[in-house]
């Protein structure tokens, strides 16, 4: 073996997994990374796949990381080559002193030359042709069997799998021993043959108690369900598609009524983006919790109901689960690309309350903000998550429900309250908050009123008159500044030394900022930190951005789309605002950050000095 | 169009329903289309069958997309919230109502322009959910409030008022209809309420989608000579096959029909629609043989009017789904949402 290996890395490297999709390799890396985690340490697991069902590359990349950091890591210390056709690219992913494993029943003269790499190889097809029977049990046994190869290579607890296969064929005990077999043939060969473990080994810690590992559109689902939402539209939409999965399957399971069968939930596949923010705003209209789950295109498509729902003043929650853009762009892909469409959605002077979560655990909790904050202002929710969180497993922190919660329906008028009152006015600003009282259909002639996209004046009645007109659009303003007291506010972490620097960030692009925070601390730069989250800004945004000589504005698009915004949306001067961008698709990872910064603060430092 | 304000006052003698409401109960804001529209006259129909079935106001929902036909839900039923959403999307507005309250009636009105252009596609699905709601259909032919041009509803051959002639063929709401399998499709024309309003009263009734296409035709720009919808053109050009009586719950069936041209439909409140054939060969129950003869009458340039087809007991998405009698927007946060032991258990799949 060459000597230019990695030196130790112990609870702290990647593993990178290259196949083919549709062989079934998504099952062996789900089982790496929560063997890893069952292990007590903390893993990152990412998936980018193709937009294909069958025969495209793809890759699953699984971090190991002691010091629980969320974000992509960058590098490759292992990679498991199992598709031909990416060699090239794949042993050029890896850092040098890494290792390259690939399948080795078939010779591979086209194979690059690394000096610096240790290529294993292990001849999977081979193995499982010998002990397997069928074409379709060879490859999926193959998919398999690179794991039970890492768990020698790396020293991930066999037993753990074991449990972990036990929990996932409960109900067909004879798939666990296939599978088992599977992993033993790969754990034998690698342990006869390679010096088992590489210095890149899990070894078992206690950092991941009180944790689950979950990703974003399943915790946002399950927060639809606690949030009291019943009527779930939508169009099929990757990386939106699976939060609308989750719900049917938390529902099925926690919805349907024993005694009867009958189903407090209704969903509905419409037949395109356009109906399916119809029927939200037409369920919610009429009283009920209802959203609906979409990308970038379904976000265009909804901007003309999304206008009328701001005009007309009815609640509405959306996720924007982000995808690469323009047009259909790269549809499995990440970004956060949307945060102006969402912003001002719809023509005329629109705006529109969005949420921008960070994490899956955020994910859950804004699912149920989401749906107050439509019914309180009486207006759409766009909750802007994007792939990485949505389609990823993040480690979270075990999610808690406060079972004292009760939802806020909002200013709506029963029966017995209309009764009290001489005339109801729709949208007539009583409070001076800006927020008007509604009515549902159904409940007495008293609170009839029509709701209209067209001109109206603060009774509910049709208008072209123009001061009518603009004492609704000015109460809308205000209902906008009230808007900015209600929405989850900004987190602000100032650095332990005072600094005149400061990093902005929103959504998924907060974990590769935390672990560059926390590498540029080592190095000796302080800097202070705020993430946006939500829109409206409130009254500290303002005040963070304008008490520091420079902001960092970390965003993954290419336009700068949240620099833009806070330029707009605040008074902070221009100069005060650098972006630092990633829009290539990929998470951003914190080395991209750390050395953005750097370029700036520190010219004349390498960025390869950075500690950690 | 006019300016002046409805006195809400009504004459102690008018005659009053079930519910000891007057029409004027059933009425709304002034109309503001031009005078002698035949949208007015589907107004009036619709306060009609309203006032005759005793429905309470409150309980009834109007949804209408945009264009002259959309504008008339504000002209019926004061006491009902009304919904005048973006043009062609009526139907999943009212998708997502009905959604929230299956106990309400939906009454959507919409027009060619509204439902057979830029609304197809949520017409096509909102009859293959084949959800609860009267639909009528305002068809004039023409654009009105853009000022006349053709919609696609429009005759081969027919003259616009500046005398362009109209070279593509129409879609007929109805034919569309009985193909995607609509329980309930009829047609009928303005200016004959008294097929009319037995059609709405039986449509409100109707369990699932029920389509009226009401020729109505647009006396500021289609009602010249030429047109195929002008008031003339559709009185000499128009037939009924069958006409739908509705008979209320507990009433008798008084009239006295000749044998064998008599068919009774119950529906599920305990209602009828007895159905007189005009036409002796005709069986709305059938759609092949409901599009045979709308086609042939078609091709003469003849519309085949009264309720065309209707199929009982087909499931609506509440059927579909099993959802509760109880209203989605009702049933108690509690039996929503799932609790915090729950939350535990549902999270140990996840560790």
């Amino acid at each position: 073996m060459p000597s230019t290996r990695a030196k130790d890395r112990v609870n702290d490297f990647v593993i990178k997994i290259a196949t083919v999709n549709g062989t079934g390799s998504a099952s062996a890396n789900g089982l790496l990374l929560k063997s890893i985690f069952r292990s007590g340490v903390p893993v990152v697991g990412k998936n980018y796949f193709p937009s294909n069902i069958q025969g495209l590359p793809t890759w699953y990349e699984i971090r190991v990381t002691r010091d629980a950091h969320r974000a992509r890591s960058g590098r490759v210390d292992l990679m498991v080559a199992l598709n031909p056709e990416t060699y090239a690219r794949d042993l050029k992913d890896v850092i040098s002193g890494g290792f390259f494993l690939y399948d080795s029943t078939w010779p591979r003269p086209a194979l690059e030359k690394r000096d610096d790499v240790t290529v294993l190889g292990v001849p999977l097809a081979r193995l499982c042709n010998e002990n397997f029977d069928g074409v379709r049990t060879r490859i999926l046994m193959k998919n398999i069997c690179y794991a039970g190869v890492l768990a020698a290579l790396c020293s991930i607890d066999l037993e753990i799998m074991r449990g972990l296969l036990g929990e996932t064929y409960a109900k067909k005990p004879k798939l666990v021993d296939a599978n088992m077999a599977a992993i033993q043939l790969g754990y034998d060969y690698a342990r006869a043959n390679f010096e088992c473990p590489l210095g890149l080994r899990v070894e078992k810690m206690d950092a991941t108690r009180g944790h689950v590992m979950i990703d974003g559109n399943t915790a946002a689902a399950l927060g639809c369900v606690y949030a009291g939402a019943t009527i779930g539209a939508w169009y099929p939409i990757t990386p939106s598609t699976s939060l609308m999965d989750a719900y049917k399957g938390f529902c099925e399971k926690l919805r349907v009524d024993p005694a009867t069968g009958r189903k407090n939930y209704l969903m509905i596949q419409a037949e395109d983006e356009l109906a399916s923010i119809g029927m939200v705003i037409g369920a919610s209209w009429n009283g009920a919790r209802a959203f609906t789950a979409t990308s970038g295109p379904g976000i265009s498509l909804m901007q003309e109901f999304l206008g009328l729902a701001y005009y007309a003043e009815i609640p509405a929650v959306v996720f924007d689960v982000q995808r690469v853009g323009p047009s259909t762009g790269m549809p499995t892909r990440t970004q956060q690309c949307d945060i102006h469409s969402a912003a001002y959605a719809s023509h005329g002077d629109t705006r529109q309350v969005c949420l921008y979560p960070s994490s899956p655990e955020e994910c859950f909790e804004f699912a149920v903000t989401a749906f107050d904050l439509a019914e309180r202002l009486q207006t759409p929710v766009l909750v802007l998550s994007d792939l990485d969180i949505g389609m990823n497993d993040w480690m979270c922190p075990q999610f808690h429900w406060d079972d004292g919660y009760r939802p806020d329906r909002g200013k709506v008028l029963d029966a017995e309250q209309l009764a009290k009152i001489d005339r109801f006015w729709r949208y007539y600003d009583h409070d001076a908050d800006g927020i008007p009282y509604r009515t549902l259909p159904g409940v007495t002639t008293k609170g009839a009123y029509f709701a209209r996209g067209s001109g109206h004046n603060q009774y509910g009645g049709y208008t072209e008159d123009s001061t009518e007109y603009q004492i609704v659009v000015d109460r809308l303003r205000k209902k906008w500044m009230t808007a900015a007291h209600l929405v989850p506010k900004a987190v602000i972490e100032p650095a332990e030394q005072a600094t005149d620097i400061a990093v902005v960030s929103l959504g998924s692009g907060d974990a590769a900022v935390r672990e560059a925070l926390v590498r540029l601390r080592r190095s000796g730069f302080h800097v202070d930190y705020m993430r946006v989250r939500s829109f409206p800004f409130g009254e500290e945004v303002q005040r963070f951005l304008a008490g520091h000589r420079l902001n960092f504005v970390v965003e993954q698009n290419r336009d700068a789309q949240l620099r833009t915004l806070l330029m707009m949306e605040t008074a902070v001067e221009r100069s005060r605002l650098r972006s630092i961008l990633h829009y290539n698709g990929m998470p951003m990872p914190a080395s991209y950050v750390a050395e953005g910064i750097l370029g700036v603060i520190a010219p004349d430092r390498p960025a390869a000095r950075l500690v950690g | 169009m006019t300016f002046m304000s409805k006195p809400k006052v009504a004459h102690p003698d008018l005659p009053r329903n079930a519910l000891g409401l007057t029409r004027r109960d059933y009425e709304g804001a002034n109309s503001t289309l031009c005078a002698g529209c035949g949208h007015d006259s589907i107004t009036a129909a619709v306060i009609e069958a309203c006032w005759a079935n005793a429905v309470e106001p409150h309980t009834v929902v109007k949804l209408s997309g945009i264009g002259c036909s959309s504008k008339t839900t504000a002209y019926f039923l004061s006491g009902a919230h009304g919904f005048n959403s973006v043009h062609g999307r009526m139907p999943s507005i009212a998708t997502g109502a009905n959604a929230a309250n299956r106990k309400l009636t939906y009454i959507g009105v919409s027009g060619d322009g509204d439902t057979l252009s830029i609304g197809l596609g949520q017409f096509c699905h909102a009859i293959r959910r084949n959800l609860n709601m009267v639909y009528i259909i305002e068809n004039n032919g023409v654009y009105g409030l853009t000022k006349g041009q053709f919609s696609a509803s429009a005759d081969l051959g027919t003259k616009a008022k500046r005398g362009a002639v109209n070279r593509q063929p129409p879609i007929d709401p109805v034919q569309l209809a009985i193909t995607l399998g609509a329980s309930f499709v009829a047609r009928s024309f303005s200016g004959d309420k008294a097929q009319l309003v037995p059609l709405l009263r039986a449509a409100m009734r109707h369990d699932g989608f029920a389509l009226i296409d009401v020729i109505s035709p647009c006396v500021t720009f289609n009602d010249h000579e030429g047109s195929t919808r002008s008031y003339a053109y559709t009185r000499e050009h128009y037939e009924e096959a069958v006409h739908a009586d509705f008979v209320p719950f507990a009433a008798e069936i008084a009239v006295d029909y000749a044998d064998g041209a008599a068919q009774t439909v119950a529906l599920h409140d305990g209602s009828r629609i007895v159905l007189r054939k005009v036409e002796a060969d005709y069986d709305p129950s059938n759609p092949g043989v409901a599009l045979n003869a709308i086609q042939q009458r078609m091709r003469r340039g003849e519309y085949l009017t009264g309720l065309l087809h209707i199929a009982q007991d087909a499931p609506d998405i509440h059927a579909l789904d099993s959802t509760p009698d109880t209203p989605l927007n009702a049933i108690p946060f509690e039996s929503l949402s799932p609790g915090g032991d729950a939350l535990r258990r549902v999270l140990e799949a996840f560790r």
